[in-house]
């Protein structure tokens, strides 16, 4: 027999209170409000029902808009449940929705900690090739990010450049966003060049864009025009709300995520106004401001806790979820980097997030790590075998094993060892000691770190065949160039 | 310590804007000379971020002791008698985010730190344009000028600021600190500012250290 229990799930509020963070956050969206920095915005949710609070910025077409609850609820009602991504080749279908949990790495960092050289420094082009085809050959990373902002190119196209290279050297389906409104345009062509057709595109979406709200209760002008484009043209938008706690948002952990509630659900809305039906992702990336230092934490429990609130509070909407977790503050790939990445690894794990971003990243997400990216792999393979529960494989689990067994006998070689050892055991890489000692000096014992770095190294230097057509490499070459070049600069970087 | 000073004292370190208010006023109604008077407010600011450097003290309630500072000085020293305020402080500075940049968080705890270890700030907000800068550079002649910014595009007018300080001839009178998430010390040494500090607590120890040097 093979009986399995249920999934290892872990819920830390009740359903009452997750009603109650739902209901409140309605209240504010309509007496509160939201302020709408983009003009289009603003006149695609006045037309569908939003109403002004006070006179904003008439000329410009901006202000504070007034979201009445049955708006808000006919918007949830078109935000499709479950969506579906794929790889350069669109196939390998990746389901986010449900208690699916996809882990990919943090994005979007402005440093890379160089084992080499001993510090941080600005990533340049070669980086980024090297992080993204260590994601491709990270299982556990289901999905890429573009992950580090290369430092050799104009910076106004530091976006479109690592979706660029994340296209032309990766196949994993990417989580992405724009720094610049401009940029919106020749990311969606590139991507369109990818899958050969915007209907294709719309069919089998390659492509999250992220887009963050400004605490407390703001839609930016950037980030409105992103969730406005990606709605049209059928592309994913991840609302990553990150209310800090104390300072742009409540002290209290359900104050931050009733803020965090009205600032997604706001928009889901904007999303729905500008094409119904328009795939979103309920996501966040919420801290527990440390008030010693005033920086905003990401290893904190407590900002785990309220990314694990947001997360059902969208489970409960019935959208597909997403947390900034398994990230850290430390400087280093040192026990702190481990100690709370893996905790957080391990909590999104069990709260179901669709999807987890944050492996690689340290120092309050502005640092990426070839060799923290290696170890919390080995972290996220865990999580999977955790999630896969404890199974009932026999009627009898060990007696009549331990009645056959002869004195001082084993059951290495036994039938049932080698029937059941790779489904019960799962086996980390060599970034995860687990060998017998060798050595009695300590100086002769290598760290996760060093071990991290053989491994990037070792699977690096592996061979890959490209993942596009040459065709489409032209096409992602010649939409790169006319960009760069559109902004000033010479070409694409050596 | 006197009862009246202890006075002082405990609004200082209550945060208490209010009545700190109210005992400034009594003293500049009773014709005290406020630059006399002016010791146990700062003997209190100091003992504030003394304890917020120990641990005792958390970010709320440093800024509402700053807070409370800074309604004093605005009743003990309008103004036209800054100066008197000047002399008696660590240091002057001007803050501010630069250009382009709304974000405030960080540069308010810099200038709150800043203040309870004696510096007399000038908070000239978010989204300073360079101009204003220039202005109130030329104007004021700081010790320190206090650049924040959190965003990539905005880090570049920290080093446009610092151009237009050179084109007037003022860059040399003026110690140019920068800071906010994205810079780093490799910024600041390519822009040509004497410093840059990563949190609240080292902008403050480079700010003494620069003025000691």
């Amino acid at each position: 027999m093979t009986e399995h229990t249920l999934r290892p799930k872990l819920t830390i509020i009740s359903d009452s209170f997750v009603d109650d963070i739902i209901e409140e956050a309605f209240a504010i969206l309509d007496k509160v409000g939201i302020f709408v920095e983009n003009s289009e915005a603003y006149s695609l949710l006045s037309e569908h029902g939003a109403k002004p609070i006070d006179s904003g910025n008439s000329v410009r077409g901006t202000g504070k808009l007034s979201f009445p609850k049955s708006l808000i609820e006919d918007a949830l009602k078109s935000a499709p449940r479950t969506i579906q991504l794929y790889d350069v080749n669109g196939d390998n279908e990746i389901n986010i929705g449900g208690d699916e949990v996809h882990f990919d790495p943090g994005s979007a960092a402005l440093y890379i900690h160089d084992p080499s050289e001993g510090r941080i420094r600005k990533p340049v082009t070669n980086d980024l090739r090297r992080f993204i085809k260590l994601v491709n050959k990270l299982d556990n990373y289901h999905i890429q990010s573009t992950a580090l902002i290369s430092s050799d190119v104009p910076e106004k196209c530091g976006d479109s450049y690592r979706l660029y290279l994340a296209l032309k050297l990766g196949f994993k389906p990417v989580i992405t966003g724009i720094f610049e409104k401009e940029s919106f345009s020749v990311m969606k062509d590139m991507l369109t060049s990818v899958r050969g057709s915007e209907s294709a595109l719309k069919e089998k979406p390659l492509a999250i864009f992220d887009a963050c709200p400004s605490p407390p209760l703001m839609w930016s002008d950037l980030t409105s025009h992103s969730v406005i484009e990606a709605a049209r043209a059928g592309i994913p938008s991840e609302f990553v709300s990150m209310p800090l706690t104390g300072s742009t948002a409540p002290i209290t952990l359900s104050g931050a995520a009733v803020q965090h509630a009205a600032e997604t659900l706001a928009g889901v809305f904007l999303a729905q106004t500008a094409q119904t039906g328009a795939p979103v992702i309920w996501g966040g990336s919420p801290s527990a401001m440390d008030l010693r230092y005033g920086t905003t934490p990401m290893g904190a429990i407590e900002t785990m806790m309220i990314d694990m609130v947001d997360v059902a509070v969208g489970k409960k909407l019935g959208l597909p979820t997403h947390a900034y977790m398994g990230l850290s503050d430390s400087k280093g790939v040192d026990y702190q980097a481990g100690q709370e990445s893996g905790l957080g690894i391990i909590l999104a794990a069990l709260s179901g997030v669709n999807v987890v971003s944050g492996p690689g990243m340290m120092d309050f997400e502005s640092c990426q790590s070839l060799e923290k990216l290696m170890l919390d792999h080995e972290v996220c393979g865990m999580a999977y075998r955790l999630l896969n529960g404890i199974s009932r494989r026999d009627d009898l689990m060990a007696l009549p094993l331990l009645q056959s067994l002869p004195k001082g006998g084993h059951l290495l070689t036994n039938p049932h060892t080698l029937k059941w050892f790779r489904e019960e055991i799962s086996f980390p890489g060599k970034a995860i000691d687990r060998r017998a000692r060798g050595s009695d000096k300590l100086e002769d014992l290598q760290t996760a770190e060093k071990r991290a770095q053989a491994e990037v190294e070792r699977l690096l230097t592996e061979e890959s065949e490209p993942y596009v057509s040459t065709d489409v490499s032209d096409e992602l070459d010649r939409l790169m160039v006319e960009e760069i070049k559109r902004l000033g600069g010479a070409g694409l970087p050596k | 310590m006197s009862k009246p000073n202890q006075e002082i004292h405990n609004c200082i370190l209550d945060g208490d804007a209010g009545k700190t208010k109210i005992l400034a006023e009594k003293i500049v109604n009773a014709g005290s000379n406020p630059t006399e008077a002016l010791q146990p407010f700062i003997t209190a600011i100091r003992h504030a971020g003394d304890l917020f450097d120990q641990g005792e003290f958390f970010l709320p309630q440093l800024l509402l002791s700053a807070k409370a500072m800074q309604a004093a000085m605005d009743v003990m020293f309008p103004s036209s008698e800054g100066k008197s305020a000047a002399r008696l402080s660590r240091g002057t500075v001007i803050a501010g985010t630069i250009q382009g940049d709304i974000h405030e968080i960080g540069k308010n705890l810099v200038c709150a730190l800043l203040s309870a270890h004696g510096f007399q700030v000038v908070d000239l907000g978010a989204d300073v344009a360079l101009d204003r800068f220039v202005q109130e550079t030329e104007q004021h002649k700081p010790d320190f000028l206090v650049l924040s910014a959190l965003l990539t595009t905005t880090m570049i007018n920290q080093k446009h600021l610092i151009d237009q300080l050179n084109d007037k001839g003022i860059r040399d009178g003026v110690k140019v600190l920068v800071g906010g998430a994205p810079v780093t010390s490799d910024w600041a040494e390519e822009i040509g500012a004497d410093g840059y500090a990563p949190d609240a607590s080292r902008a403050v120890a480079l700010a003494i250290k620069l003025l000691d040097a």
